[in-house]
């Protein structure tokens, strides 16, 4: 600015000079710029706003079937209900009912008793079950035993439904609440560490479920998974990168898998029913069927990440390689798969975690069945946790929100691991040419 | 012996003839003058041994294993009494299930008789032949490869480059699976999807209007006979996507502009990873977070406002599929806002623009074609994303553009046809795979445009 321009203290008059111009519209400006900004700010804020609400629901759900309510008998093994030569098919089902009734006499009529038998989960004979058969010597003794609560004692306990509601609007009646009141007063109810949950397969009752089986599931998958795809996805980059001459043949292959990286993850499932169940006849359920498809779909990004790894390896490695007379195969695999192996394992981490988290093409191929057992072998019936996850999202007793929630942060601390895997591997191996 | 067994015995076959094949190679050349008169190096000869002991046996074990199901199927059914064999094809596959049901131990669903069990006997028969001759056959092949390839090796064999040879194969073998995945999906969508069409006529399915894939399965039954027009499915897909598209592109773009030109580095190094984290989780807890909280509460607040709203609103189900994408578009457009040139913001500096003034009429006119691609390569996500609308929208294929109502996408019908109980040759199964099939093109389609604008666009500053 020099000094022959004049202080800006014409209002009144008509501007003239483009300085003038400007200068009067400069506020504006400015108001506009700061409002763009302040957008971009909200634009930001608002998907962190989304991502905590997510995570705060979804622990805010979850976390109470980390617990489970426990109810203490005073069990007395009846030597008349328990013969020494069927003591696995015994009435074990009668033994928690007698308890129940010596614990509170007043419930006589039989309505009374179906509500008090209410109380109790069904797991409860079979625990009682278990303890007799690892320890027959217990019969015509009392022993004390904490048995799982119903869902729905558990959730009262818990105070997810509202206590002062009508009876008739929640699941419990009065003369339950009356009875968990009463064990609660005498210390015979409490809140205990949910171990089923981690060490029972998936059951109809919210108690007794636990999502052993579904890890075990998305274990062998991804196992098969992996097994399949790293090897595969390695070697399609190396040749792609490596070897590869350009032809039309190649450029085939690089369209193709480019757009495999984008087809919806549920045509794979159609691929996978239609050709891997219906031609080949493998078993419905299986983890191989579900390693195979998610195989094909993780492919791509394996393939991709391993080529970008491949590049970032300087050609002067290459060269280096060849001039001290080591065939081009030789090459790659004494100097150049090493150097670009913590990036395609990166690559492979990131997208095992994706294929962890898949749902909808293992719906195709029926891992989507109640299965209670926890699979061994890879041909065995399974389900896998996200699809374990879809399953108790649509059942509709109130426990198993608390309890999909709970299965949804299982998924998420694996995934979070497995990242984190990645993360801390690029880093320790990151290296700048 | 089980197949997980041999295939252990013929990969420790493998590594005997690795062994053998070394040791052959340095007794070979012991009495001459060592190891440098070997063409390569002497763990070539013993990989070179190995290849031809395992790859040849393996190659077998799995074809057989393919096709060994197959094969004693047909020889059962070619035995089995004539009046079965002359049953309709899915009562002949109903047999089959009983033989091959009887034969694993299993439940059967109807009585035993003794032509059944009698094929069942016959099954586990061949069963068990063709598993003593697999195992007999692969080891063979395995010590025969094994053996004479030993004998051959001399000083003089190129080893080495046999081996690499081998390898490089195995690296183009692999490569193409791409382009067999490319080619199943395909094939086996189309065929069923012609079957499909077939039944269906194709004009049908592509303008009818009315969406019921019930059919009766009886004759006599009352209830739909079944409509199949793909219009009200379509339009609900679109509904929803568009959804998301006004939810994710606002606040993907506006976050990616502000991480990019206006935020310090502090502030971008730790938003942006907490951006990305909404690309890392699963769309099924996404789907669980849409049926849990975001619909009941759209529910909700449309009751005060004296709105009806549907629980399974496509209001809900987009809204929460546009939080999925935000990452996406914001991550891409990041890529080509940086792409920009510092240059053509240094000359909107210099005439005295302000910043906003600079990306909005110089920074995103030029990176442009790149977000439109990014955007297409969005929508194709969000038309092919399953969870979400799985679990928060409706069944119900309303051919309507309010989102307060409920529609249904090409995916939760897929779903819906899919899951359960099929039969391969209803209409209703059939038409998954003709929903299949739309949805592979118009993503294909929508993938293709997007890939073309974003690199005619990125050839522009190179």
């Amino acid at each position: 600015m020099n000094n022959s321009t004049p202080k800006l203290n014409i209002i009144n008059k008509a501007p003239k000079r483009t300085l003038d111009i400007v200068n009067r519209g400069l506020s504006k400006r400015y108001r506009a710029e700061r409002r763009f900004r302040l957008y971009g700010l909200l634009a930001i804020i608002a998907s962190l706003l989304f991502l905590s609400l997510l995570f705060m629901s979804i622990m805010g759900n979850g976390y109470s079937a980390f617990q489970q309510t426990f109810i203490k008998m005073d069990v007395f093994f009846d030597p008349d209900f328990l013969r020494q030569e069927s003591l696995a098919t015994a009435d074990y089902q009668g033994l928690v009912k007698n308890t129940l009734r010596a614990m509170f006499p007043e419930a006589k009529s039989r309505s009374d008793k179906r509500l008090l038998y209410g109380l109790v989960s069904s797991g409860a004979s079979f625990q009682l079950r278990d303890l007799l058969l690892k320890n027959p010597d217990i019969i015509g003794k009392t022993r004390t035993v904490w048995v799982p609560a119903d869902d729905d004692v558990d959730m009262a306990v818990k105070g997810n439904f509202e206590r002062d509601a009508l009876e008739g609007e929640r699941r419990l009646k009065d003369e339950q609440m009356a009875w968990i009141a009463q064990l609660a007063s005498e210390g015979k109810i409490q809140k205990k560490f949910n171990t089923t949950f981690f060490t029972a397969g998936d059951s109809r009752e919210p108690e007794l479920a636990g999502v052993r089986g579904a890890v075990m599931g998305s274990f062998l998958t991804l196992i098969v998974t992996l097994v399949l795809s790293f090897p595969v996805g390695v070697a399609t980059a190396i040749y792609l990168e490596e070897f590869a001459p350009k032809n039309r043949w190649t450029d085939l292959i690089e369209i193709n898998i480019n757009n495999l990286a984008a087809v919806p993850s549920i045509v794979f499932g159609l691929l996978g029913l239609a050709v891997f169940l219906n031609f080949f006849g493998i078993p419905r359920s299986a983890p191989l069927v579900g390693g195979l498809v998610l195989t094909l779909m993780t492919l791509p990004t394996i393939i991709i990440a391993s080529r970008s790894a491949l590049t970032s390896v300087p050609p002067s490695i290459r060269e280096a390689a060849l001039g001290v007379g080591a065939s081009k195969m030789q090459m790659v695999a004494h100097h150049v798969l090493p150097l670009a192996l913590p990036g395609m394992l990166t690559g492979t981490i990131i997208g095992m975690a994706r294929a962890l988290g898949e749902t909808a093409p293992l719906l195709m191929i029926g891992m989507v069945a109640f299965i209670v057992d926890v699979p061994r072998g890879f041909t065995d019936p399974a389900t896998a946790l996200p699809v374990q996850i879809y399953l108790w999202a649509d059942s509709p007793e109130r426990a198993f929100v608390a309890l999909t929630s709970a299965a949804i942060l299982v998924l998420l601390a694996f995934l979070i691991s497995m990242n984190a895997a990645a993360v801390i591997l690029r880093k320790r191996f990151e290296r700048r040419w | 012996m089980s197949s997980t067994t041999l295939f252990f015995v013929l990969l420790i076959l493998s590594v005997i003839g690795y062994y053998l094949g070394r040791q052959r190679a340095y007794a070979v050349v012991s009495d001459v003058s060592g190891k440098k008169t070997l063409h390569s190096r002497p763990t070539y000869y013993g990989a070179l041994v190995a290849i031809w002991c395992g790859i040849p046996a393996l190659l077998l074990f799995g074809c057989w294993l393919a096709f060994e199901d197959g094969i004693i199927t047909n020889l059962v059914v070619s035995d089995l009494p004539e009046q079965i064999r002359s049953l309709p094809e899915a009562r002949l596959n109903l047999v089959v299930n009983d033989v091959k049901n009887l034969v694993n131990g299993n439940i059967v669903s109807s009585k035993i008789d003794p032509a059944m069990q009698a094929a069942a006997d016959h099954y586990r028969n061949l069963q068990a032949t063709s598993k003593v001759a697999l195992g007999v056959v692969s080891i063979a092949i395995g010590i025969l490869g094994l053996v004479v390839v030993r004998a051959k090796i001399a000083p003089t064999l190129r080893a080495r480059n046999l081996v690499e040879q081998v390898i490089k194969y195995i690296l183009v073998a692999c490569s193409t699976i791409a382009i067999f995945t490319t080619v199943g999906i395909v094939l086996s969508v189309l065929y069923e999807a012609i079957r499909f069409f077939q039944i269906i006529p194709l004009t049908d399915f592509l303008f009818g209007l009315k969406w019921s894939p019930q059919m009766a399965i009886r004759a006599d039954q009352v209830g739909s006979s079944g409509a199949f027009g793909a219009v009200p499915v379509l339009v609900g897909t679109l509904l929803i996507s568009a959804i998301a598209m006004v939810v994710a592109v606002p606040i993907g773009l506006m976050s990616a502009i502000y991480l990019s030109e206006y935020a310090n580095k502090k502030f971008r190094a730790a938003a942006k990873p907490l951006i990305e984290i909404l690309a890392g989780i699963p769309t099924v807890v996404y789907g669980f977070f849409a049926a849990l909280v975001v619909a009941p509460f759209i529910r909700d607040t449309g009751g005060l406002l004296d709105l009806s709203v549907s629980s399974e609103s496509a209001l809900a189900a987009g809204l929460v599929m546009g939080i999925m994408i935000i990452p996406f578009v914001s991550s891409l457009s990041d890529d080509f806002i940086n792409a920009v040139p510092q240059a053509l913001r240094d000359g909107a500096y210099s005439l005295g623009a302000t910043q906003s003034e600079i990306i909005r009429q110089v920074v995103l006119p030029a990176a442009l074609p790149g977000i439109v691609g990014g955007v297409l390569l969005a929508v194709s996500r969000a038309i092919g994303e399953t969870m979400i609308v799985v679990m928060a929208a409706g069944l119900a294929a309303n051919l309507t553009l309010n989102p307060f109502k409920t529609v249904t996408t090409v995916t939760v019908q897929i779903v819906t046809l899919l899951v359960g109980d099929q039969e391969f040759d209803s209409p209703k199964t059939l038409a998954a795979f003709a929903l299949g099939l739309l949805l592979f093109i118009v993503t294909l389609l929508l993938n293709v445009i997007a890939l073309r604008v974003v690199r005619k666009y990125r050839e522009q500053y190179e």
